[in-house]
């Protein structure tokens, strides 16, 4: 998929260069692109550092747990078919907890061992169960705090308010979220209704 | 409601980091260590992003400067203006849920375009849009594939789905932010 996208842009690129006479900038923008990428991700050592270095202290003062206390019945509504004290649920709550707090190096590890708990429940083990694609569907929508990558990249573009995007970040994604819950739910009765024939 | 939601947009970073630290200090956390340790990671991560970064930026710029993009937008256009989605994000909310690198080189555009900059409606909704989504694809293949899921039933269109209602989310919520788009 990716491959294709990649060759994509190149070949639609390249092949219109040919008709609109840009082959020179095109040439020039290849180096440039290189030089840029490269700028970019050096940009972002400061930011991504202060915010992993802000959430060490929040992991270590017990943040994510308080955070998953708040959340716990939130995630008994969204996940019926796990049982309460199932080791699931610890993992689910640390997953949504990281993810609120924008700390996706972490977010990403809890959630596989979500995955790997909700797979001992499981009855189907080739088959995603209802729970898996509601942890599916709010980490891929996930509700977001501070955008840290964005802001980073907004200072280095010369923005006067880096952080103005944090108000219209939690609006967009809350309602994201809120749309990928009950398409989730949505599909998950069709897909009962039509597997019952 | 606008003047509000500025404050916290202001407020937020600043009252987070302050809490954080004094939350640290009350559970005698070793703040200064705990921050030096977390930070140094903070150079891999970036440091890990930038083969890709430079990756995408070398395709979108080539895809851009050929006049491609330009291709694209025009004849889009009709579309996307019945959507009320501004044609210039459309690169944005298209690839943002199959590579990250992909949209955020496309939204560095916008923010380079001096009729438009990382300030102005178009670079606010940009950055929105970058924001807003994660990307789907890859985060539902990790995910199965970590435990051997072959039948994702329906995950991948729910997925797909939230992030089409993700666009049309960030499209309203910088019009109730900051006004309709000039």
């Amino acid at each position: 998929m990716i491959d294709l996208i990649w060759l994509g842009l190149f070949l639609a690129g390249v092949t219109t260069a040919m008709f609109t006479g840009h082959m020179q900038q095109v040439t020039v923008s290849i180096l440039g692109g290189a030089e840029h990428g490269v700028e970019l991700s050096l940009a972002l050592i400061g930011v991504i550092a202060l915010w992993n270095g802000l959430m060490g202290i929040a992991e270590k003062a017990g943040l994510i747990d308080t955070l998953a206390r708040v959340l716990r019945p939130v995630a008994r509504w969204l996940y019926p078919s796990v049982p309460e004290n199932h080791p699931a649920m610890g993992a689910i709550l640390a997953n949504m907890s990281a993810n609120l707090l924008g700390i996706g190096n972490a977010a990403t590890p809890l959630g596989l061992r979500a995955m790997r708990e909700l797979q001992t429940l499981n009855a189907d083990k080739e088959t995603a169960s209802d729970a898996m694609c509601t942890l599916l569907a709010v980490n891929t929508a996930s509700i977001t705090l501070i955008p840290t990558t964005v802001i980073a990249v907004r200072m280095q573009y010369g923005s006067t308010h880096p952080t103005s995007v944090v108000g219209t970040t939690i609006i967009a994604t809350a309602l994201g979220t809120v749309a990928a819950i009950v398409l989730d739910r949505g599909f998950r009765a069709w897909d009962k209704r039509r597997r019952r024939g | 409601m606008q003047a509000a939601i500025a404050t916290v947009s202001n407020w937020l970073l600043p009252l987070l980091v302050a809490g954080i630290l004094v939350a640290g200090y009350i559970k005698r956390v070793p703040l200064y260590h705990s921050f030096v340790d977390g930070a140094k990671s903070g150079f891999g991560t970036a440091i890990r992003l930038l083969p890709h970064l430079v990756a995408m930026m070398v395709a979108v710029e080539v895809f851009r400067t050929s006049g491609a993009m330009d291709l694209l937008t025009q004849g889009l256009a009709p579309v996307m203006s019945f959507l009320h989605i501004p044609i210039e994000v459309l690169p944005i909310g298209l690839l943002r849920p199959i590579s990250s690198s992909a949209s955020l080189a496309f939204m560095t555009h916008i923010f380079q375009d001096p009729k438009a900059g990382p300030d102005s409606w178009l670079g606010q909704l940009a950055s929105t849009l970058q924001a807003s989504s994660d990307t789907t694809l890859y985060i539902i293949t990790v995910y199965f594939g970590s435990v051997g899921i072959r039948n994702f039933r329906y995950a991948l269109k729910v997925g797909l789905l939230a992030d089409v209602a993700s666009v049309f989310a960030s499209v309203l919520a910088v019009t109730l932010l900051l006004g309709p788009m000039p």
